[in-house]
């Protein structure tokens, strides 16, 4: 597995020939600027591919065009009778087989090495939910930390209310961070519909299915953040879904996952404390509008049929037990995911008591994080 | 091949039959391959203008990064629609009007060997049409998952997807009865000698696609039917939570979907190898591997499915497998290319406006052809899957491929239906404008997406802006350019310099040897075929 000296050589000199910096400027041409092997290799399989098809399409055309323009009726050119000819008919059957059998060399060989998820640093999985990424480091430095991953693209620069910024669509407000020069092993899955988690600097684009899990792996050679976005039509807010992973050196790698033990350790107490309804009201606003408002909507309405409304909804008005319900395990067949692996018994607490509480559905419920834990025994 | 037709031109018959019903009913009830040709012509350009306006509604949201004209919802059903119309709706059904209207002249028959099951087939296609166009209008909107229709995500839809579903079903029938018509037709009515092999080439390739269409149309019936029983009935094919699996859906619908492609483009291959020759004044080149190449074509194309699910995390093994087989298709297309340029060296040629498509045609699907080759390449793939450079990739395929030649096949027989030639100098400004801004539409899409655009977003990042409004100012262009299309072919039914029998110098076939327009009956009695060296 020798991350061989002539790639890396090789990787450096298209960096003179990229472009200056990592954003990405417009009237684009071609691949985002490398920051793996493997996205180097798919570069220079496609220049090659691109030479031989180039050189093959110009000979093809040449001669038709030479055809088009000498063989003419107007040029008084009197039509040939053949219709047949065995040899050169042999020959360009055979020839481009042999061209495309030195063309598939490469490309299996590339295709190898992306495959070959084998002895990885860290292994990290990545889920889809419509429209979020959640990560869990499961193993390698960091094992333990999960959080989810949201676009914090401004609805008002959506709507064209607000200019639009740098990063467009492909900001969200948790980086996932790793480290440069490890290896990186990415398991895909899926909650609810397939997404695909892609990065083009990367090379990396793996389907997320719900229900099995995929991997793929990536190897960073420089420090940088890569932005890329889901792949794989999700429904509604399919475009709203990036990926940023942010590639760090070792040392800023550990101090990022110190900071995130301490935030996880702090988050764990919450757990036996009572809050106020209005402390819940306000923290639970919040969580709505990072989970909720892309289906029901900020002012509760939702987008019926396929969203229903909350507000004077018989869940968020009838009995409390039903409504942490379908909030922990979601509801089979629809965009309603299952939130109980995805958020904190605080926040659940928080966003059920807001939905109980907001948009004239003043039940006055106010509902504890101990509810919630006792929910999910 | 050269014949004497056993009837004298002044044996046509009329409209004026009198045992044969006037008005609306005539084309209700009609069992004639000529109607009812007409009829799916008709069909297909009403369908392909409304994928067309479809179509037009993406590009104008994607105008402009941010969400201007329409939402996220609504622009996948545009997208879902769009495929689904412009594939079943308008390309299918134009070239099965062509065979209707012409494989019975081109082999010597009075008609489609089932003519009532004719009818049927084609009196399908509109309540199909109703189904998938009205689904927009009902309570959640129209499926809004693309035309592959994955599941779970077909799952969540709302009362629009069965519509489509049941639309598939409709147009699936269609598509077996049409085509199992087409192979009695060919197979069991040629006249006497016209064996196989001197058969003209569009009377292949349709052969072939029948065979094709019946193979795999019920497949994807059964497909969007466990969508159906998933949705309704409790089953899990395609969810784990039940012991299914999502990909499963994929590996049917693909293996459908690949040879869907050849069906649209075979025909299409078959319509240029007449055209080219008749302009070119010179038989076609290599009939013989022609054949084969397209037998190699359809064969190939039943075990490269899984090449559209590289991503998916199949075992690396089927993904080396399906690379191979993939790559191998580029050789009997090549062969194809190949023989098409040989047919116009030496030639002696004029360019006039379905010469100019089957050009179109040629160079446009080449580029196609050559990106699928880009494609083939797994790791390549790995960066360019679900991005804009497969909308580029199959719109060569199947706007430049399949659409660029069902207008050569039009305007090449247009004078034999009307028996009118049609406006000469507006065809050539149709052609010129349409393969212009139909490159401006689309070239710049394959930079898009090599530059990292995902495709099926309403909405993209500042870096794809400028690209994205060349676009559409070129997919404007084209949709607009269609409407003269309409008025050529209008222009030329209401009147126009009458045609000759045979219109075109270099033309050859049965087609050409009845009178233009085509008497309402042809081939009463077959035809005696003058022994003949070459093929049509």
């Amino acid at each position: 597995m020798g991350m061989h000296n002539k790639s890396k050589s090789r990787l450096a000199g298209l960096g003179l020939l990229a472009w200056p910096g990592l954003a990405p400027a417009a009237w684009e041409l071609d691949f985002q600027a490398p920051a793996t092997q493997a996205a180097q290799t798919v570069i220079d399989l496609h220049d090659m591919m691109m030479i031989i098809i180039v050189v093959i399409f110009i000979g093809v055309f040449a001669v038709m065009f030479y055809s088009v323009f000498a063989h003419r009726k107007s040029r008084g050119h009197q039509a040939a009778r053949f219709h047949d000819n065995t040899l050169v008919e042999i020959a360009w059957t055979v020839i481009p087989l042999l061209i495309l059998i030195g063309m598939a060399w490469p490309a299996t060989k590339a295709l190898l090495n992306m495959r070959d998820t084998a002895q990885a640093d860290i292994t990290i999985k990545a889920t889809g939910y419509q429209w979020k990424w959640g990560y869990d480091y499961l193993k390698g430095e960091g094992e333990g930390i999960r959080f989810m991953s949201l676009m914090t693209t401004p609805p008002e620069q959506i709507r064209g209310a607000a200019a639009k910024g740098g990063n467009y669509l492909l900001e969200v407000d948790r980086h996932l961070v790793v480290p440069v020069g490890k290896k990186i092993r990415v398991l895909t899955t899926a909650t609810d519909v397939i997404h695909s988690w892609w990065v083009p600097a990367l090379a990396v684009k793996q389907d997320a299915i719900p229900g099995y899990v995929r991997d793929t792996w990536f190897k960073a050679e420089k420090e940088g953040i890569y932005r890329g976005q889901c792949a794989e039509l999700c429904g509604k807010d399919h475009a709203f879904m990036p990926i940023v992973v942010e590639v760090v050196s070792a040392e800023k790698y550990s101090q990022w996952v110190g900071a995130q033990k301490q935030q996880m350790a702090a988050a764990a107490g919450e757990g036996a404390k009572t809050y106020s309804l209005a402390e819940l009201m306000s923290r639970g606003e919040k969580v709505y509008a990072a989970n909720c408002v892309a289906c029901h909507q900020a002012n509760g309405k939702g987008l019926p049929p396929a969203f229903p409304a909350l507000e004077g909804s018989k869940i968020a008005k009838g009995p409390v037990a039903a409504h942490i319900a379908i909030v922990l395990h979601g509801k089979p067949n629809t965009a309603m995911a299952a939130y109980g692996g995805q958020l904190g018994d605080g926040d659940i607490a928080a966003v059920v008591t807001y939905e109980r509480n907001a948009w004239g559905n003043s039940t006055g419920d106010v509902v504890q994080p101990a509810e919630i834990r006792a929910a999910r025994q | 091949m050269e014949a004497t037709h056993a009837h004298g031109a002044g044996h046509a018959h009329g409209d004026g039959h009198s045992h044969h019903p006037k008005g609306v009913m005539r084309w209700i009830t009609t069992t004639n391959h000529k109607d009812i040709g007409t009829m799916y012509l008709w069909f297909s350009f009403a369908m392909f203008m409304v994928g067309g306006a479809m179509a037009l509604i993406i590009r104008a949201e994607l105008f402009q990064p941010g969400l201007q004209y329409v939402e996220p919802e609504f622009f996948n059903q545009m997208i879902t629609l769009h495929g689904l119309i412009m594939v079943f709706g308008a390309i299918m059904p134009a070239f099965v009007g062509f065979a209707n209207w012409m494989l019975p002249m081109m082999i010597g028959a009075p008609d489609m060997a089932f003519a009532r099951m004719n009818n049927w087939s084609f009196w399908l296609l509109p309540p199909a049409g109703i189904l998938l166009t009205a689904s927009m209008f009902v309570p959640g909107g129209a499926a809004g998952t693309g035309w592959t229709l994955y599941p779970p995500l077909s799952i969540q839809m709302g009362i629009g997807m069965d519509m489509a579903i049941f639309a598939v079903h409709i147009l699936g029938m269609s598509s077996i009865m049409g085509s199992i018509n087409i192979v009695t037709t060919i197979l069991n009515l040629r006249a006497p000698g016209m064996t196989l092999m001197r058969m003209p080439m569009f009377c292949w390739t349709w052969l072939i696609t029948g065979f094709l269409l019946i193979a795999v149309m019920p497949v994807l019936a059964g497909a969007v039917t466990m969508i159906l029983t998933d949705r309704h009935f409790g089953t899990s094919f395609f969810s784990a939570a039940g012991g299914g699996d999502p990909v499963l859906f994929q590996h049917i619908f693909w293996f459908f979907g690949h040879p869907e492609v050849y069906i649209i483009a075979l025909p299409a291959f078959g319509v240029v190898s007449h055209v080219i020759p008749a302009f070119a004044r010179k038989p076609l080149f290599g009939y013989t591997s022609m054949v084969y190449a397209i037998a190699s074509i359809a064969l190939i194309s039943f075990i490269v499915w899984a090449h559209h699910m590289y991503v998916v995390g199949m075992p690396v093994a089927g993904q080396l497998y399906f690379m191979y087989a993939t790559i191998l298709i580029a050789v009997p297309t090549g062969v194809k290319v190949f023989n098409w340029v040989a047919t116009m060296w030496r030639g002696s040629m004029t360019f006039e406006t379905p010469m100019l498509f089957a050009l179109g045609f040629l160079f446009l699907f080449t580029i196609g052809g050559f990106t699928g080759l880009v494609l083939s390449n797994t790791a390549i793939d790995v960066q360019l899957q679900d991005t804009y450079y497969v909308v580029a990739h199959f719109h060569y395929v199947m706007v430049a491929g399949a659409l660029f030649s069902a207008f050569a096949a039009v305007y090449y027989w247009l004078p034999k239906w009307t028996g009118h030639m049609y406006d000469e100098t507006l065809g050539q400004w149709h052609f010129w404008l349409s393969i212009i801004s139909f490159n401006i539409a689309f070239f710049p899409q394959h930079f898009l997406g090599l530059a990292g655009m995902p495709r099926r977003i309403p909405d993209y990042a500042l870096q794809f802006a400028d690209f994205n409004q060349v676009s559409t100012i070129g997919a404007f262009g084209f949709g607009l350019s269609q409407l003269l299309f309409l008025y050529v072919v209008l222009k030329a039914i209401r009147g126009g310099e009458k045609a000759a029998a045979k219109p075109w110098e270099g033309a050859t076939g049965l087609e050409w040897s009845v009178p233009s327009p085509a008497p309402y009956h042809t081939f009463e009695e077959p035809p005696v075929l003058a022994e003949a060296k070459g093929h049509a």
